[in-house]
C-alpha cells in the first residue's frame, strides 16, 4: 500500500511534466495541423536557461529561495518563449501553404539544429546542480517502507495544476483563446472576420514554448542533472501524452502527460525500469490500434 | 464604395476570374448572378484578399485594398458571410458572434447593441444562443453566417448564395432580413445568388457572369425582364448567355 502510494506521487509529478510539454504539441497540431518536432528540444533549452539563471542568481544570493524560484521561472519562461516564436518565424512560417511532409521534414532539422547548437555552447557533458530545494513531508509510515512527498513534488504539481488553470482560463474565456480556437476551426475564415491568423500562430508558439520552460525548469529542480539530449526522450514522450490524450486536444494533452507518467512510474516501481519507455510506448501502439483518435479526440471525419 | 477593375484571379492554375470590372455603390444592394462555377463565389474571395487579384485593382471607399492582408481588409469594414457558411462548429452560437465583433475595435456597449441587433433580426439565434454551431440546421447556420458579419458593424456586406440548400420559407425569411438591413439600416450588400429571381426582386441592379466575366449588367428590374437572363437563370434555364463584355439591355 505504502509502496503504491509513492508510485502515484512519483507518477502524477512526471505527469504533470510531460502534460505541460505536451500542450505545446496539441496546441500548434490543432491551429496548424503539423507536429513540432523541435518541441523537445524547445524544453531543453528551457530547462539549460534554467540552470544559467540559477547559477548566476546564486552568487548574488538575497531574497531567499521563493524569489529566486520566481525570478528563474520567468527568465527561462520568457527567453524559451523567444526562442519558440523565432523557431515559428524562421522554419515554419515561410513554409505555410507547401506540403505538410516540408514543415515536418523542416521541425525535425530544426531539432537537429537545436540540438547541436546547445551543445556547441554549453559542451556535451551533464550540467548537475545542487538541490535548491530539500526536504518534504512523511504522508505515511510503514513497517518497511515510508512514503514521502518532497517539497520540489509539491511545486510542481501545484504549480501545473495552477498553469493549467490560467492557461484552460486564457483558452475558453479570453478573446485570445477564441480566436486560438477559430484559427484552429477554419484559419481562411477567422482572416475573413479579421483575426490576424500569423499573429496567432505566433502566440501558440510562444505559449507552448514558455508551458515547455515551466516543465524544463521543474525538471532540473527534480532531477538535478540535465545535458543537451534530455529533449528527445522527453519530446517523444509528451507527444505520445498528446496522441493518446487524442491530439488536437488541450484536455486529452493534460490526461495523457499524467497517465504515461502514472504508466511509466508503475511499470518502473513494479517490473523493471529499464523496460519503462517500452510500456510507454506499447500503452501508444495499443491506443492508436483501437482508438486512434486518442481518448478525448475527435475523429477525423466530421459531419458540418 | 467598392470598385473593381480588371480582377483577374487563379484557384491553383485555373483561372477564375478574366478581367471583372463592376461597382457598387453606397446604400445599394448589388446583385451578381451566373451559373454554378462561372467565378461568383471567387470574385467575394478575390475582393478579401484570398485569393489575391493576380491583376487589377480593387478599390474600396477609394483606398486600393487590392494586396491588403484579409484581416485588414475585415478591419476596414468588409464582412463577408462566405459560401458554404463556415459557422465554427465547435463553438456556441454565441462565441460564434463574438468572433464576428473581431474586426470592429469598439466598446463593449457597442458591442452589445449589435448582438441585440441581430437578435431582433434573428430570434432563433437567440434561442439558441448556447448550442454549438456544428448542430444547427442549415437555415440557422446561414442566420448566424449573416449575424456574424454583421457583428462587426461592416459598411459592406457580402453574401455568398445565402439560399443554397434551405427550404422555401426560410429563403423568404433570410431575404426578408437582407432587404430590411438595407431598407433601415442602409447597409451596402453585394449579393451572390445561384436563385436569380429572389436576388433581383431585392436588388437595385445587376451583373451577370459567365466564365470569369462579366457578360451583363443592369437594373436589376430591367434584367428580370430581359429575355437572355430570363431564358438562362430564371424559366428553367436551359438558354445560355454569351461570355465576353455585354452592354445593358
Amino acid at each position: 500500500m505504502e509502496y503504491f502510494l509513492q508510485q502515484l506521487i512519483n507518477g502524477l509529478t512526471l505527469g504533470a511534466i510531460y502534460g505541460l510539454i505536451a500542450i505545446g504539441y496539441t496546441m500548434v497540431y490543432g491551429i496548424v495541423g503539423m507536429i513540432n518536432f523541435a518541441h523537445g528540444e524547445i524544453y531543453m533549452i528551457g530547462a539549460f536557461i534554467a540552470v544559467i539563471a540559477f547559477a548566476i542568481l546564486g552568487p548574488l544570493g538575497g531574497g531567499g529561495v521563493v524569489v529566486a524560484l520566481l525570478v528563474v521561472l520567468l527568465v527561462s519562461m520568457l527567453l524559451t518563449a523567444v526562442y519558440g516564436w523565432t523557431l515559428e518565424r524562421l522554419a515554419y512560417r515561410p513554409l505555410r501553404g507547401s506540403p505538410r511532409l516540408a514543415a515536418l521534414i523542416s521541425a525535425i532539422g530544426m531539432s537537429i539544429f537545436l540540438q547541436n547548437y546547445v551543445q556547441l555552447a554549453q559542451g556535451a557533458r551533464t550540467k548537475a546542480m545542487q538541490p535548491v530545494i530539500t526536504g518534504g513531508i512523511e504522508v505515511m509510515k510503514g513497517e518497511t517502507f515510508t512514503v514521502t512527498l518532497s517539497y520540489v513534488q509539491i511545486m510542481i504539481m501545484v504549480l501545473t495544476l495552477a498553469l493549467m488553470a490560467g492557461f484552460w482560463t486564457v483558452i475558453a474565456r479570453t478573446p485570445l483563446g477564441r480566436a486560438q480556437r477559430a484559427c484552429e476551426q477554419d484559419r481562411a475564415m477567422a482572416a475573413l472576420l479579421g483575426v490576424d491568423v500569423d499573429r496567432t500562430i505566433s502566440l501558440t508558439f510562444v505559449i507552448g514554448a514558455a508551458l515547455a520552460a515551466v516543465a524544463g525548469t521543474m525538471v532540473v529542480l527534480y532531477y538535478g542533472v540535465i545535458d543537451f539530449f534530455i529533449g528527445f526522450l522527453a519530446g517523444i514522450k509528451a507527444f505520445t501524452a498528446a496522441v493518446l490524450g487524442g491530439i488536437g486536444s488541450i484536455p486529452g494533452a493534460m490526461l495523457g502527460g499524467l497517465l504515461i507518467g502514472l504508466i511509466e512510474a508503475f511499470w518502473s516501481g513494479y517490473f523493471s525500469i529499464e523496460y519503462k519507455d517500452v510500456a510507454a510506448f506499447s500503452i501508444l501502439v495499443l491506443v492508436l490500434i483501437f482508438r486512434p483518435s486518442g481518448l478525448l479526440g475527435r475523429p477525423e471525419v466530421e459531419k458540418v | 464604395m467598392l470598385r473593381i477593375d480588371g480582377a483577374h484571379a487563379f484557384y491553383g492554375h485555373i483561372q477564375a476570374l478574366r478581367g471583372v470590372s463592376l461597382d457598387v455603390q453606397e446604400g445599394e444592394i448589388v446583385t451578381l448572378i451566373g451559373a454554378n462555377g462561372a467565378g461568383k463565389s471567387t470574385l467575394l474571395m478575390t475582393v478579401c484578399g484570398n485569393p489575391r487579384a493576380a491583376a487589377g485593382e480593387i478599390l474600396f471607399r477609394g483606398e486600393d485594398i487590392t494586396r491588403w492582408p484579409t484581416h485588414r481588409i475585415a478591419r476596414a469594414g468588409i464582412a463577408h458571410a462566405p459560401e458554404g457558411r463556415r459557422i465554427f462548429p465547435r463553438m456556441t452560437v454565441m462565441e460564434n458572434l463574438q468572433m464576428g465583433a473581431v474586426a470592429a475595435a469598439e466598446d463593449d456597449a457597442r458591442r452589445a447593441a449589435r448582438l441585440e441587433h441581430v437578435f431582433g433580426l434573428f430570434p432563433r439565434l437567440a434561442e439558441r444562443r448556447f448550442q454549438r454551431g456544428g448542430t444547427l440546421s442549415g437555415g440557422e447556420q446561414q442566420m448566424l453566417a449573416i449575424g456574424r458579419a454583421l457583428m462587426s458593424g461592416p459598411k459592406l456586406l457580402l453574401l455568398d448564395e445565402p439560399s443554397l440548400g434551405l427550404a422555401p420559407i426560410m429563403v423568404r425569411t433570410i431575404f426578408d432580413a437582407i432587404a430590411t438591413l438595407n431598407r433601415e439600416d442602409g447597409l451596402t450588400v453585394f449579393l451572390v445568388e445561384q436563385n436569380a429571381y429572389m436576388a433581383l426582386r431585392i436588388a437595385h441592379r445587376g451583373y451577370v457572369m459567365v466564365n470569369g466575366a462579366i457578360a451583363m449588367s443592369g437594373d436589376a428590374a430591367a434584367l428580370l425582364a430581359d429575355e437572355e437572363v430570363r431564358a438562362a437563370y430564371l424559366d428553367g434555364g436551359h438558354g445560355k448567355i454569351a461570355a465576353g463584355e455585354g452592354g445593358a439591355p
